[in-house]
Parts: C-alpha cells; structure tokens; sequence
C-alpha cells in the first residue's frame, strides 16, 4: 500500500513539477476564473440578488475546472509518455490518483483567489458554502480526470471533453448551489460526499480499461 | 440463420402485442376522470420511459461484460443497446412534453423530475456516440465506450436525487402526475404495453446488431478480396 501511495505521490509531484517550470496551466485558470467573474457582474442585472451571484459562482468554478482539465493528460500525450506510464511496473489506477491529486492541487490554487475575489465583488461565501466547494473540487477531479483521460484518447480531445464531463457535473452543481443558497445546507454536503464515494470507486476502478489496450 | 426467423416471429409477437395494447388502451381502459383523453399518453410515454432505462442497462451490462471476458463481441451489442435507449430516450421527451402540453399547457416543464432526467441523460448518451465516433475502431475505443456506459448506469439514479433535491430551492412540485390510482383494467393496459414496449424494443435491438454483424462481416470480405 505504501508503495502504491508512493507511486501516487511521485505521478502527482511530477504534475506539479511540470507546472512550475512551464506555467501553463494555472496563470490561464486563474485570469479565466477572475475575468469570469468581471463578465457576470455585467450580465447579472442590478436588482438580480445574490442567489444569482451564488448560482453563477458554481459555473465559474465548473468551466474554470474544464481548462484545466483539457491540459491534464497534455505531457502525459507528447512523446507518448502515457505509453511508458502504461507500461510502468505501478498500478494503472495510480496514474489516475495522481492526475487527479494534480489537477485537484491546481484547481485549490485558483479558488484560493477566486473565493476572495468571489466575496469582493459579489458576497461572502458561508461555511457550509467552503465544505461545499471542496466536496465539489473532489467530485470534479476524480471524474474529471478519467472523463478527460477518455478526450485524450480521442481525435476531438478538447472538444470532446465538456460534452463528456457537464452532464456528470450537473449533479455537483446541484449539490454546490444548494450547499450555499439552501437553509438546509447539510443535506447538499450528504448528496456531494454520496456522488463523490460513487464517482471515485467507479473511476478508480475503470481507469485501467480506458488507457490499456 | 435461426437468428433471423426467430427475430421475424418475435416482431410478428411485438405487432401484435402493440396492437393488443392500442386496443387495450383506448377501448378498454376507462377514462381519467381528470385529465380525459390527454391521460391515455400516459400508456406510451411512462413504458417508454421504462423501455429506455432497461436499454441503457443493458448497454452498461454488456460494457462490464465487455471488460470483464474481453470478449469482442459486447462492444457491439453494448453500443446497440445503447442507440435504442437514446432513440427511446428521445421519445421519451417528445410524449412528455405533449403530455406537459395537453395537462399544463406548456411544452417544456423544468417541474417534472422525469422529463429533466431524460433531458440529462439524452445529453450523456449523446456524447456517448461523439466519444465513439471520434476513438479509432479497436479494443481501446470498445473500453472506453464501456467504461462510459457503466458511468451512465451510475448517473441515473445520482441524477434522479440531484433533480429531486434541486426542487427544493428552485420551486416547489407543484405537478404530480400520479394522483390517483390507476384500477384494474388501466393497470393492464399499462403492463400490456409496456410488454409491447419492451418486445419492440427488444425487435430493433436484433434487427439492429444482425445489420452491424453483416456490415462487419462485409468489411472483412472486402479487406480480405483487395489484400488479395
């Protein structure tokens, strides 16, 4: 077991590695996410509410997600390196825990400015609304990565890869905005950590079969 | 081919069900009280409904089949089971929202969870056949399909809840559509057509997979004539 954790965390460093030196991925995620928000502020009229704002919030994160995504398996598909991952005496599901960690450790970094920014320019997040958003960045990765792991094997890639991944993320919306607009928040968090407990077994489970021939 | 004549005796068997349900439904059972004639769509549109979730199942069975015995010949039948639900799926929609019409008098209500549900999972199986069509023909595409298909199985009833629980701070249920009972001879109008439902769509699934096997079969014979 701590071998396959050690195999994780190696394929997540290297991600973050990556990212360090080339700085792709994350400047883009994060001024996506900020200029997002700049447009909702004009396309939200002046009496609309902040259950408006809310709702739009959980949009930001999910299309802010998807740029990050559509890069995740990027190094992974130059020089065919998956091919050597693949090959790799590791457990394939590994490679999907790892890419899932990366992408989860991106994701965190881009709401650490975008919730502020959120609470600036719209109104303040409450807590059961944070619990909410980690329940949802879990649900995101964990999917995410498999669904685009399946993009990447296709001729459309990043076109491909919303198509795939916004009905599945319906449910996380639902159960985001409910976390921060609905009296009855716990609830919401219950229904995120049952999709979150599903998604993960089931992606877990399934990634060997999407990158072996 | 046995296959064939069977799947001939068993549209023989579908027909004349569906015509046994027709009759059922109009002749036999009475009346709602409620809605009148607009209510008899209910006999088409909820076994539909039904028809279009065993298709998916199906399609996701035959998907773990698939990984599970890495036999060949489940990519094709999970794909085609899969087409029929979308096709029943996308019926599904269209009666219900001529029901929505004829009781609520709009075409499109975000209060019906079932109609929400189907317009979700219409939008995931879509990209299903996008996903297909754009990985190259091999035992990775028949995976990856695979793996989609069992995702679809697990969306459904976590879609169900997500809409259920979305009522609550969009709007109230205001709509139900299953208020009374149903009596005996509704009931049997019902169960007879959805039977009819699921044998026809059963029909399209054989006729379907026997078309794919003969144009597989076809390519092969013409790889193998210009090889030559």
């Amino acid at each position: 077991m701590s071998a396959y954790a050690a195999d994780v965390a190696a394929l997540a460093r290297k991600d973050l590695r990556l990212e360090l030196r080339a700085k792709d991925t994350l400047p883009a995620m994060l001024l996506f996410v900020l200029a997002t928000l700049v447009v909702f502020h004009f396309a939200l009229p002046p009496d609309a509410g902040d259950d408006a704002a809310y709702g739009l919030l959980w949009v930001a994160l999910v299309f802010t997600a998807l740029l990050g995504l559509g890069r995740a398996w990027v190094p992974e598909r130059e020089g065919a390196a998956l091919d050597g991952l693949v090959l790799a005496p590791c457990d394939r599901s590994a490679i999907w825990l790892g890419k899932a960690l990366a992408t989860l450790a991106f994701l965190v970094a881009a709401e650490v400015v975008a919730l502020p920014a959120f609470a600036l320019f719209f109104a303040p997040l409450r807590g059961t609304a944070l619990l909410g958003v980690v329940l949802v960045d879990i649900g995101i990765c964990t999917v995410g990565s498999l669904v685009s792991a399946m993009a990447a094997s296709s001729r459309t890639r990043e076109l491909i890869l919303p198509l795939l991944f916004l009905p599945l993320a319906i449910p996380l919306i639902v159960g985001g905005v409910g976390s921060s607009i609905s009296p009855d928040g716990g609830k919401y968090l219950l229904f995120l950590a049952l999709y979150d407990g599903v998604f993960s077994i089931l992606s877990w489970a399934s990634f060997e079969y999407v990158v072996t021939e | 081919m046995s296959l064939n004549r069977n799947v001939a005796a068993i549209a023989v068997g579908a027909a004349g069900l569906m015509a046994l349900a027709l009759a059922m439904v109009f002749f036999v059972a009475p009346e709602d009280a409620d809605q009148g004639i607009s209510q008899k769509i209910f006999y088409f549109h909820v076994p539909i409904a039904l028809t279009a979730y065993a298709c998916f199942g199906t399609g996701a069975w035959k998907g773990l089949r698939l990984l599970w015995t890495g036999a060949e010949r489940y990519d094709l039948e999970s794909y085609t089971a899969i087409h029929q639900g979308t096709i029943f799926g996308a019926l599904t929609l269209l009666t219900g929202s001529i029901w929505a019409k004829a009781s609520w008098g709009v075409w499109w209500a975000w209060s019906s969870n079932q109609l929400v549900l189907f317009l979700v999972l219409f939008l995931f199986y879509c990209a299903y056949f996008m996903l297909r069509f754009s990985v190259e023909p091999g035992t990775r595409r028949a995976r990856v399909s695979a793996v989609y298909a069992l995702f679809g199985v697990a969306l459904i009833p976590i879609s169900f809840l997500a809409i259920r629980l979305a009522n609550d701070f969009i709007h109230p249920t205001v709509f139900t559509r299953h208020g009374a009972q149903m009596t005996g001879t509704m009931l049997a109008a019902f169960w007879v057509s959805w039977a009819a439902l699921l044998l026809l769509a059963f029909v399209m699934y054989r006729v379907e997979l026997i078309g794919k096997h003969i144009d597989a079969n076809l390519r092969d014979l013409r790889d193998i004539l210009t090889a030559r």
